[in-house]
């Protein structure tokens, strides 16, 4: 969004450069530079917003005890009022409490699936990079062997093996999300490695394990951080389309991929039972993605 | 013959990748807890029936000559048995394929002919009203799950926004033809038959714009930062100042440089395509390979699950080969790089 605008050298701005007599923090700098991103900023928001439904979803939800198996005949598919934001399903449970604490299913996800293949991809993509050889080329072949296949068609095969669960579609999903991370990493780190302050600290006889965690890996941070924003909102999108296919989170966790493909045996005529979820689906990745977008334009990275 | 030498070596790497695919596939296929002799003949069935099964399929065998087999078959068009409809995965697949193949391809033929021209007109004004709406479009195409947007569109039809069918690719009451291809349009042109293109082109339209829209978005994006990024350069600079009418820069210098950007993308687009095809094949009731595949991944039924997997590999390596041949044919250069 800021390219079209003149960019000053070393993170300064037009605000810091006209009230360059005022003291301001790094951190109150770059808050500044952030924020003239309205979109970002929107995005953050949105995070936030559902950081912290999620963790304080008990205190939020209007009926908690509707996350559970809860059954209450009488109320089913009641339109969406006052009382029910978002109406209620076939059970007569009220879906807003329930999308609540399907966002703690969410950013679990995202946690679990981020923490597992982030660091893998980011150290085989710079040990890659860094080794050359053979290592290289097999850490590559194999990753190149990866994107060959449908994501979700491998995932399906991999969470159908184990069991549909949670902690198996985080696997599934770790297991092909790593090697975008590689990728990404391997190419960067792979123009690094020739700087010159990498041959200084080989000549001065640095570990390689100094050299790819205090000399390589901090170059990449930016990248890494930007991917990982906007690979979140993709996580959930896939667990989503995973549990879409009942092969993700089984019930009666509420999960929203899982919501929706219930509610859509209700349609037309219990319409908000499906798209309710679903644009909640749609709200959470969008503020990843707005977030993400932001941060690269912040960063002035290429992901 | 600079293009065909690129392509063999193009080729030639998909096939290891091919090969590393299909032992991946089947390392995990044969990993399955549970015997699959045992799921398929359900609980009711002997010791012996099982046994007698499991040899038969060739589980008693190590996992390496088990492959070996596999791979012997294979290259005979033997998949194994699907352990769900007691017939040949071949011939399950077969069935299934045009019906996806239909699907996928003219989503890509929307993707191209919907995506390109927007980015190209997003470009002409950067940040003008157009841009501006574009930006939005490509931004809600993105993050829409493609589940969601079919159950609109869905919703929509029922809610007689517009009068489109939901279901199936034909509709029942018409008569039957001689199929040659499979393909229903094809099908219906051969046999001169404008009624049943008619109606399973109502048919495709649905499905194949729910399954489409991630990769408009993509692809309008990339043209769009491609021609911004091309429109600054030296050549192009030069051409503005002979006087060349920037009508015609934008659409005929700079469009044949930026293309070659949202091919690549498109051509990466097409492993998220099949497996959204996944999602919206089971929305629309699509008699497709993915629907075909999620009913065996249910039933652990693996010789289909493998075979489901394996072609759609070879469905994205070779529509991959067959974009880096356009681009090649766009842009000579690329094939030059690799030597």
């Amino acid at each position: 969004m800021n390219n079209n605008e003149p960019r000053l050298p070393n993170g300064l701005d037009e605000f810091s450069m006209t009230t360059a007599s005022k003291q301001y923090s790094n951190i109150g700098r770059a808050w500044y530079r952030f924020s003239r991103n309205y979109a970002a900023v929107i995005g953050l928001i949105i995070v936030c917003s559902v950081i912290l439904m999620a963790i304080f979803a008990p205190l939020i939800a209007p009926n908690p005890e509707h996350a559970g198996s809860f059954v209450n005949f009488r109320a089913r598919h009641l339109a969406p009022s006052w009382e029910h934001w978002m109406g209620t399903d076939n059970v007569g449970r009220d879906i807003f409490s329930r999308v609540i604490f399907g966002y703690q299913v969410s950013l679990a996800l995202v946690v679990g699936v981020l923490s597992l293949s982030v660091p893998i991809g980011v150290l085989l993509g710079i040990v890659a990079a860094y080794a050359g050889g053979w290592v290289e080329q097999t850490i590559m072949r194999f990753n190149d062997m990866l994107l060959a296949v449908p994501p979700l068609a491998l995932a399906l095969a991999i969470t159908s093996i184990l069991e549909p669960s949670l902690i198996n579609a985080m696997i599934a999903i770790s297991f092909l999300w790593w090697n975008w991370h590689c990728r990404l990493i391997y190419q960067l780190a792979k123009s690094i490695v020739t700087e010159d302050f990498v041959e200084a600290a080989k000549l001065s006889g640095a570990s390689h394990w100094h050299i790819i965690t205090k000399e390589i890996l901090p170059n990449c941070v930016a990248a890494i951080s930007v991917k990982t924003t906007l690979d979140a909102g993709f996580v959930i999108l896939f667990g989503a389309t995973l549990s879409f296919l009942g092969l993700g989170v089984q019930p009666p966790t509420p999960d929203l991929g899982t919501m929706v493909s219930t509610g859509s045996n209700y349609l037309p005529e219990y319409w908000w039972e499906a798209i309710m979820p679903g644009l909640a689906i749609l709200y959470i990745i969008l503020g990843f993605n707005l977030l993400g977008d932001g941060l690269r334009d912040f960063f002035d990275v290429e992901v | 013959m600079e293009t065909l030498y690129y392509l063999s070596i193009r080729a030639s790497r998909l096939l290891l990748v091919f090969i590393g695919l299909s032992i991946i596939i089947f390392v995990i296929a044969r990993l399955v807890p549970g015997d699959p002799a045992r799921i398929s003949l359900g609980p009711l069935a002997t010791q012996e029936q099982v046994t007698e099964l499991r040899e038969k399929m060739g589980l008693d065998k190590p996992l390496v000559s088990q492959y070996g087999q596999y791979v012997y078959n294979l290259f005979q068009g033997d998949m194994g048995e699907s352990t769900l409809t007691n017939r040949p995965v071949l011939t399950d697949l077969q069935q299934a394929l045009p019906a996806t193949l239909e699907l996928v391809i003219v989503a890509v033929m929307f993707t191209a002919i919907i995506g390109l021209p927007l980015g190209l007109f997003a470009a002409y004004r950067p940040n003008g009203w157009l841009d501006q709406v574009t930006r939005v479009t490509s931004l809600v195409g993105v993050v829409t799950p493609s589940f969601l947007l079919a159950i609109i569109l869905q919703l929509m039809a029922s809610m007689n926004w517009f009068d489109l069918p939901v279901t199936e690719r034909i509709s029942s009451n018409l008569d039957a033809m001689p199929s040659y291809t499979g393909l229903l349009l094809i099908d219906s042109l051969i046999n001169v038959r404008f009624d049943v293109f008619i109606d399973s082109f109502q048919h495709l339209l649905l499905p194949a714009f729910a399954l489409s829209a991630a990769g408009i978005a993509q692809v309008m994006r990339i043209t769009r930062s491609s021609m911004i990024e091309f429109s600054h350069r030296d050549h192009v600079d030069t051409l503005r100042a002979c006087g060349v009418p920037q009508k015609l820069i934008h659409f005929k210098y700079l469009l044949r440089l930026s293309t070659a950007a949202p091919l690549t993308i498109l051509g990466l687009e097409f492993a998220s395509l099949i497996g959204n095809a996944f999602v919206v094949e089971m929305v629309f009731s699509w008699p497709g390979v993915a629907s075909y595949g999620v009913r065996s991944i249910l039933h652990k039924d693996f010789n289909a699950v493998v075979g489901v997997v394996l072609i759609s590999g070879v469905f994205f390596i070779v529509a991959n080969l067959v974009i880096d041949f356009i681009i090649g044919l766009i842009d000579p250069r690329i094939t030059q790089k690799g030597k």
